[in-house]
Order: C-alpha cells, then structure tokens, then sequence
C-alpha cells in the first residue's frame, strides 16, 4: 500500500552513515533552480532502493524545500496557499510560540536560517569523510552547472565516538524509541505502541483519525511527501559536565543526575527499569530498552521524574491522544567530540536534526510549545524540558524522592537552537513535478 | 498582564479589565494569539447561533455528558478544568448557545486534545447543532479549532476571589485537609 518507490527514503530508513553534510540553497532565479532539482533529483534515493541494498550504497541523498523555495521556483499562487499555514510562515516566524527566544532566537541563528532566501536543503548522508569529500565535490560541480543556485551556508556531520552506538556529545545514547509506520514491515520493539497509520508521517494516507485533510494541491504534491523541522541544537558540554560536578559529589552520584534529567542512563537503560544503578546490557538490548509505561510503573516520577527530557517527549500512556503527537526523528551529531576532563573549548558541537511529521502543527509544534516549553507541564509549575527547553537560569527541576524531593534551582541551558528551518520534503514524483515547472504542460 | 501574574497572590481578591481584543500584547500561540491568564485563570466563552429546531436535541445531550461523566470521571482531566458551563438563550427569534470553561492552561496549547476528547465523549454533537460548524470535523481537527477561534468572545473583565489558583493546587490542598483531619483522628 505504502509507494515505497515514491518515498524519499529519510522518511522510512535509517541508514548507516557515520558522517554527512547539510547544504542550504538559494535560488536567485527559477529556471536554475529547477535545473538544479532536476539534477539531484537522480541523485535522491527512494526508501524501495535504499531498502533493497542499504549496504551496498555508501550515499544517501535528500532533497526538501520551504515553503519561499516552492515559490521561487515557479510554483502558482494556488497552489502556495494550499500548504498549512505554519509551513508558509516558516519556522523563523514561529520563534515565540517555539520558545525560540533570547539566545535562541531566530537573529542570532546562523548559517542564514531564519533568511527568507532559504529555499531548499541538500542532505547528505555518507559511509565516511572519503565519500563525503567526493560528494560534495560532485555537488559543487553541479551548482558550478546550475548557476543562479547560491549556498547559503553548510554543515559538516560527525558521529561522535565510539561509533559503536549512537549517542549525542553529552553521551546519551539515541534512537531508542521511533514510532513504526503501519504497513513499513517493520516491527515496533517492546514498549514502543503498536504501529501507527501512514498518515501521521506520510502526506496523502489515511491517518488515527481517518482520511487525510488539508493536503496541499495539486494532488502530485498530495502524495508520499511530509513536512521536517530542522533543528540545529548546539550542545554546551563543558557547562552540562560542571553542572554534574557541582550537584553531584561522587561520579555516581553525577551519572544519577544526567540519568534524572533524561529519564535514562546515558547507556540508555530506563530509569523506569534500572531506577537505581546504570545497566549497560539493558540499555543496549533494543528488545527491553523501550518496554516500559509510568502509569503504572511509575506514576509519581520516583524513577523517572516528571519533568525529565524523555517523559516530556513521549509521556507514553499519561498523554491523552498520544498517537496523534508522534514523530519520526532523523539527523546526527556535528562538531568535534570534547575528551572527559577537558574544559569548554568553545568550539560548537552540537545536534542537527530532522522531525518528520505530516503535520508541523499537530506534532512538531505541540511538542515544542507544551511538552518541552509549557512551564506547568504535569503541574511542574516552574519547569521545562532540562535538556532541550527554553532556559534562562530561573526554572528549576525537581527530582521526586522519599521522604522529600530534591529540587535544582537555577537550571543553566544546556543547548541553543543555532538555526531551524521547516521544509517539505515531496515524493519523487512531486520533485520532478516542482523541476518541470514553467515547461509546458504547467 | 505580566506584572499582575508575577504578584499571583491567591489572598488577595483581584480583577482585571481587559482589552477589546481579548489580550494585552499579541502573545502568538500555534492558532492565533492566546488569551491571558486572568484572576479566573483562563477561559473562553464560546457563542454561537443554534439550527432552528435543534434546542431539544442540544439539552439532550446534557444528559449524555452528564452520564458520560459518572462513568469516567477522569475524562476531560487533560483540558485541566475547573468549570464548564452550557447555556442556550434567544435573542429575537434565535436561539443561540453559549459554552463557557475555566481551565488553568491557554486554550491553545491542548485544542486538538480538547477536540479529540469533545469528539470521544459526545460533546461533538452538541456542536453538530451549530450554524457554520464544519462538516468534516472529525478528520480535521484544524476546522474544528477554527470555529471555536471564529466564535470566541474575549472578556472584558474577570474577578477571582481566589485569584490564580489552579484546580490541582485546590484538590491537593482538600486532599491535604482530608488527610491531615484522618492523622488528628487517629491520634486521638
């Protein structure tokens, strides 16, 4: 049922790359920017070739543009009102209600993010630096071609070590709990919900509460696309390290601490399942580190505090229309690693990520605006996400505990939002449709 | 409206005159500007013409939410409620309907949530009975938050006796009363 060979494959496979690279375009004319998407269009592999031999390619090409590229490369005015309001004021725009605020705010973003000649993204994801270089050298020849198709700015993925498991520079592991697409042939692992209509995550299918609404027009561009936010997360690891050391006095003691702000050990073990010491076995086995609830497990947050990173994320059954909040996460880290022990070189290092969801609205805002940023999540009062919400030293966090909780006040940010941007990410279709532009038939 | 909820003081009575538009500065949320939080918290006042001949059908299903209810009484906990009230009243020869709620989170940050449960409990149907209610609601959920937007009357004043006080902060401090009266009983 799902149009493998239509779907750009970022929305259905993970693939095994270890470096990568993001290039931001702008088109000064139309006509090159067609030419150009024509060009990489060839390069941009659906999720029926990635699937069919992921270990044979060491590429994986993405192509996705906002809402200012639509209409820079010719698209009709109809057809640009027809996309969901947020995707046509773009993410810039939205800063406030995000919590895109202070540092965070879309002026001090760079790379020229929050610029409306932000058109399009190039992703690339590559086996190694070797692949990278020669892709990007490709690439350049291209543009060389394709002239009118400026680079705004680009960034340079890395894994960060070890690379036998993936983790972010504060060293939790990630990629733990993705929801599965009904009809993916993939099966969901223990704890993580039964698998969730196509809709939620693929344009022009049904979704949880039925046939698909407010698709954009013309029907070539109804289907098999999504929408992604790009977050560009910078990651403030000599800050996050001493704000261990400080509130906690033995190396124990600091790794219950980053525990309590994630809701997991940076192995990745639940609190929920290990509430008292890190299991690395547990949280590397994919069948047990997700399979877990806090309704019943743990309702007042005992293990896994109300207000941590994880449970704001995916309250899991203590969210009300929770299948309607899902999102699929795919992105990497970049900058260079800082070695244990090693003060804060000020170098940026840090998350760039995509949520994919079919409505940045529903799913990708909602997310945001309440579950990371609303102050009074699960009656918190004065809290938000410890990892990735808005924070200017005057929220707190508390961690439940018998006989009496213990409360951090003066939580410092642990991360600034560098840049992001919302994209829409078309079928292989739409981007030949979107190439064609202005030539005849359109 | 800033400075008055930073000095959140629930001893002291307070009210506060609010602007023709509903809010002080435009504070975006992700469907339009939110509404202040007030000394009656946040709220909104829903109004709307009826479908000549539906009244009945409408105070029937008062009932239904009333059963509703009963049985699940944990229900509507997510739009964090203190008090919802439906009131239908004529003007001329129409009769309009008027939803009213006091909750202790902007409106907007849960309306799909609100909208999901309205459609679970059957609250829906009561808004089937209004003029210019989408159609395909149940399938878009935007639709349905529009309408409400559409129909939304701003106050222009609201009063709290026990200003900025949530509901959960209330049931903590009766439960709190509850448990401390049973340990005096069982000291005595």
């Amino acid at each position: 049922m799902l149009e493998f060979d239509d779907i750009q494959h970022i929305l259905i496979t993970r693939v095994p790359a270890l470096t990568g690279r993001y290039e931001f375009l702008s088109f000064k004319s139309a006509a090159a920017g067609r030419d150009w998407l024509a060009a990489i269009s060839e390069k941009v592999q659906s999720a029926a070739q990635v699937r069919a031999g992921p270990t044979q390619d060491a590429r994986w090409v993405t192509v996705a543009c906002t809402w200012n590229g639509l209409r820079a490369l010719g698209l009709d005015e109809k057809s640009l009102a027809s996309f969901p309001e947020e995707f046509k004021q773009g993410m810039a725009a939205r800063a406030e209600m995000l919590g895109d605020t202070g540092p965070n705010a879309p002026a001090q973003w760079a790379g020229g993010l929050a610029s409306t000649d932000l058109h399009a993204i190039a992703i690339l994801f590559a086996k190694d630096a070797a692949e990278r270089g020669r892709c990007q050298a490709e690439h350049e020849k291209l543009l060389a071609k394709a002239k009118g198709v400026e680079v705004l700015s680009s960034l340079d993925l890395e894994a960060t070590p070890p690379f036998d498991y993936a983790h972010d520079h504060f060293g939790y592991r990630d990629r733990l709990s993705q929801p599965v697409i009904e009809g993916s042939g993939e099966e969901p692992t223990p704890g993580s919900g039964a698998p969730l209509k196509p809709g939620e995550f693929i344009l022009g299918y049904p979704d949880e509460d039925g046939p698909p609404a407010n698709q954009p027009q013309p029907a070539v561009l109804s289907k098999n696309g999504s929408y992604m936010a790009y977050r560009r997360l910078e990651e403030h690891v000599g800050k996050f390290r001493d704000f261990l050391r400080e509130h906690g006095k033995t190396p124990e003691e600091q790794e219950l601490l980053a525990a309590k702000l994630m809701g997991r050990w940076r192995s990745g073990a639940p609190l929920v399942l290990a509430p008292d010491k890190d299991d690395p076995a547990l949280g590397a086995d994919p069948k047990r580190n997700n399979d877990f609830n806090y309704k019943e497990m743990d309702p007042h947050g005992y293990a896994v505090p109300l207000g941590s990173h994880i449970r704001r994320m995916n309250p899991r059954d203590t969210a009300a229309n929770i299948n309607r909040r899902r999102m699929i996460r795919r992105g990497a880290t970049y900058g260079p690693p800082l070695p244990e022990g090693a003060p804060d070189d000020g170098v940026e290092r840090g998350i760039a990520a995509f949520v994919i969801c079919a409505s940045l609205v529903r799913q990708f805002e909602f997310a945001q605006n309440v579950w990371i940023n609303d102050r009074n999540f699960h009656e918190l009062g004065n809290e938000r996400d410890p990892i990735i919400g808005t924070q200017d030293g005057t929220l707190e966090f508390k961690i439940p505990k018998r006989p009496v909780r213990r409360k951090i006040t003066g939580l410092p940010a642990f991360t600034t939002v560098r840049g992001g941007a919302y994209f829409f990410l078309p079928g292989l279709k739409a981007l030949r449709y979107l190439a064609s532009l202005g030539k005849g038939a359109a | 409206m800033s400075d008055a909820t930073k000095k959140e003081d629930w001893t002291k009575p307070a009210a506060m005159a609010i602007p023709k538009e509903g809010y002080f500065k435009v504070e975006q949320g992700r469907y339009g500007p939110t509404f202040p939080k007030t000394p009656a918290n946040y709220g909104f006042t829903i109004i709307a013409k009826i479908k000549p001949g539906r009244e009945a059908a409408i105070r029937e299903y008062g009932k239904k939410i009333e059963q509703t209810i009963r049985d699940l009484p944990d229900g509507l906990a997510v739009l964090k409620l203190h008090y919802l009230r439906w009131v239908l009243f004529d003007i001329g020869k129409d009769t309009h309907f008027m939803y009213q709620g006091i909750f202790d989170t902007d409106f907007d940050k849960y309306t799909e949530d609100a909208v999901a449960l309205f459609g679970k409990y059957g609250i829906n149907t009561v808004f089937e009975n209004l003029e210019g209610f989408p159609e395909d609601w149940k399938t878009n959920a935007q639709s349905f938050v529009k309408f409400v937007r559409e129909h939304q009357r701003p106050s222009f004043l609201e009063y709290g006796e026990y200003p900025y006080v949530s509901a959960e902060e209330i049931k903590k401090a009766l439960r709190l009363k509850a448990a401390f009266s049973d340990a005096l009983d069982q000291m005595q």
